[in-house]
């Protein structure tokens, strides 16, 4: 105890009194000239789905050409439209179509993903129309004796608001419908299935790569969820990854989307489970 | 003037600005969130707001309403089921317990405290929520499930400052009841609580503030639906778990609409707080 009141004898009030001021002083000059900096790094930015693969590519690329540094960023689909738009980011991502209004911009499709409506495997059903899936999460269709099964609750389990994956569920089986307010709501693909594992009157949407064996996931009018039926286009529900660019992709951004095309950068997604799209 | 005078004077204004850096985040966070907040909520109508019943924030529909009677509802079960366990244990620690007892065991209650809220909510879903699913019917991740999780977990903030308040009567008081022919019961009911109230209406409070603003545990278990529930074994949304849910996604409105929430959830938690400090003060000038 003593030696300690020994040191604090040795900063001196003055000492004290000028760290702080010089803390208030220096702290905002310091955030604001963070932003500049390093020019020469690469920004992608956008979809939350495509963000994990872009990660990987970005790792790859850079451990492939030292020197060369790709910042990999969210935001959302939206939001990396925009920032292509903008400028902010070099390469913009995006888990959906673009919209009419966007598509002055270039778009690249770097990879397919499908979405898999999934149930409980002690479920019996396991084959489902597209409209069926669209009545459940509208409301209309609430117990499972519509399919022949248990007077039971369907239990929808759906993602959050802004999510690329719900907005692709949205878009391609939903349509202008409004998904059902009482629906569960979970925050990513992993948590979806996790419901959906535990609850046998669930039924939930994810990326069809991340099913594995707790869940099923449904034949939608009679198709399997595959990857060979998606390359068929006999499997419907398929959302593109999309690169964007402001314009043909030059330099860097073009070395990039050049490197994720290549046999390499689509071999390294297929072992993470999306379609590859240059091998047809 | 002396070199000590100096530095005396150099002390104060390095401590004043280190107690004023304090106060001036809070004042920044409040700032930063209502000038974030506030305008979306006069542009889309306050009253559409705080009453509105649909939540699509990308298509422009801002109704909070079901997030708020979410957070309600979640944190009045959580008291519900949480303030009588907790006084009925505080009351036996100190008053039908040893003391050796007490010592052993209120620790143990503080550990509680310690165990981080996403491990509750894991508990919750890994237990709790099949459990609900398979005898009481629903889907489990419930208002139920959420009531319950956070019931445990304010017990161990109720039950510490409750004991706190408790041993804090004076040893006379005990005494005297007991001389008159009371009971330990009668001591208890009639003579302690009154004497210990502010304590423990301020561990109540302390306990509602951590039931109403924890997030983690309840994304977890509560379902995240944006409808108001119908039953106790519907799924729920909070105003915490609705910021949380969305805030990676949200940009332009939307996220403007997640500040805006947080407004909401500031302003109640002000109102909480502040009935609390009246309540709790007016009893102790009534003695």
């Amino acid at each position: 105890m003593s030696s300690l009141i020994g040191k604090a004898r040795y900063l001196s009030p003055g000492a004290l009194a000028a760290l702080c001021i010089s803390l208030f002083l220096i702290a905002p000059g310091h955030i604001s000239c963070r932003r500049s900096g390093s020019k020469r790094e690469l920004i992608v930015a956008g979809s939350t789905s495509i963000q994990p693969f872009a990660d990987r590519w970005a790792e790859i690329y850079m451990k492939k050409y030292p020197g060369r540094v790709v910042n990999v960023q969210g935001g959302g689909s939206s939001a990396g439209i925009q920032a292509a738009r903008s400028g902010a980011a070099d390469i913009g991502t995006s888990s959906r179509e673009l919209k009419p209004e966007e598509k002055d911009l270039t778009e690249t499709v770097v990879a397919r993903d499908g979405l898999a409506i999934i149930v409980h495997p002690n479920n019996p059903v396991s084959d489902m129309s597209l409209s069926q899936v669209k009545q459940i999460f509208f409301g209309q269709l609430r117990s499972w004796k519509e399919f022949n099964s248990q007077d039971k609750r369907i239990d929808a389990v759906t993602r959050e608001e802004g999510s690329g994956t719900r907005g692709a569920f949205q878009e391609l089986v939903m349509g202008k419908n409004r998904i059902l307010k009482d629906a569960i709501v979970e925050d990513s693909n992993g948590t979806v299935r996790e419901i959906v594992a535990g609850d046998p009157d669930s039924i939930g949407y994810i990326s069809l790569g991340l099913v594995n064996e707790r869940v099923k996931a449904l034949n939608l009018d009679g198709t399997k969820a595959t990857d060979e039926n998606i390359l068929l286009n006999t499997y419907r529900l398929v959302r593109p990854f999309l690169f964007v660019t402001k314009g043909p992709a030059k330099g860097e951004a073009k070395d990039f989307i050049d490197f994720v095309l290549s046999a390499e950068g689509q071999d390294l997604i297929k072992k993470e489970g999306l379609i590859p799209v240059t091998q047809r | 003037m002396n070199r000590l005078q100096r530095n005396e004077k150099l002390t104060r204004l390095a401590l004043l600005m280190i107690a004023f850096s304090a106060v001036s985040i809070l004042a920044i966070i409040t700032i930063f969130i209502f000038s974030e907040g506030t305008p979306i909520m006069f542009r889309y109508g306050f009253k559409k707001f705080l009453f509105g019943l649909d939540w699509y924030p990308t298509e422009k529909s801002f109704g909070l309403l079901p997030m708020i009677t979410g957070s309600v509802m979640v944190t009045a079960g959580a008291l519900i089921l949480g303030v009588p366990f907790g006084l009925a244990c505080a009351v036996f620690l100190t008053e039908f317990s040893s003391k050796r007892l007490r010592r052993v065991v209120k620790p143990v209650i503080e550990l509680l405290a310690g165990i981080p809220s996403v491990v509750y909510g894991f508990m919750g879903v890994v237990i709790l929520v099949p459990f609900i699913r398979e005898t009481l019917g629903g889907p489990g991740l419930s208002v139920l499930a959420a009531s319950v999780i956070l019931g445990i977990m304010i017990l161990p903030t109720i039950i510490s400052i409750s004991i706190d308040s408790l041993l804090a009567v004076p040893a006379t008081y005990r005494e005297g009841s007991i001389a008159m022919g009371a009971t330990r019961w009668q001591t208890v009911k009639m003579v302690l609580f009154p004497a210990a109230r502010s304590g423990i209406i301020a561990s109540i409070i302390l306990g509602m503030g951590r039931a109403i603003g924890e997030t983690m545990a309840v994304i977890m278990i509560a379902g995240n639906a944006i409808s108001i529930p119908n039953s106790l074994l519907a799924p729920v949304r909070t105003l915490t778990s609705n910021i949380a849910l969305e805030m990676g996604y949200a940009s332009g409105e939307h996220r403007e609409a997640l500040f805006a929430t947080g407004v909401i959830l500031f302003v109640i938690i002000m109102i909480l707080n502040t009935i609390a400090n009246v309540t709790s003060a007016r009893r102790i000038r009534k003695k």
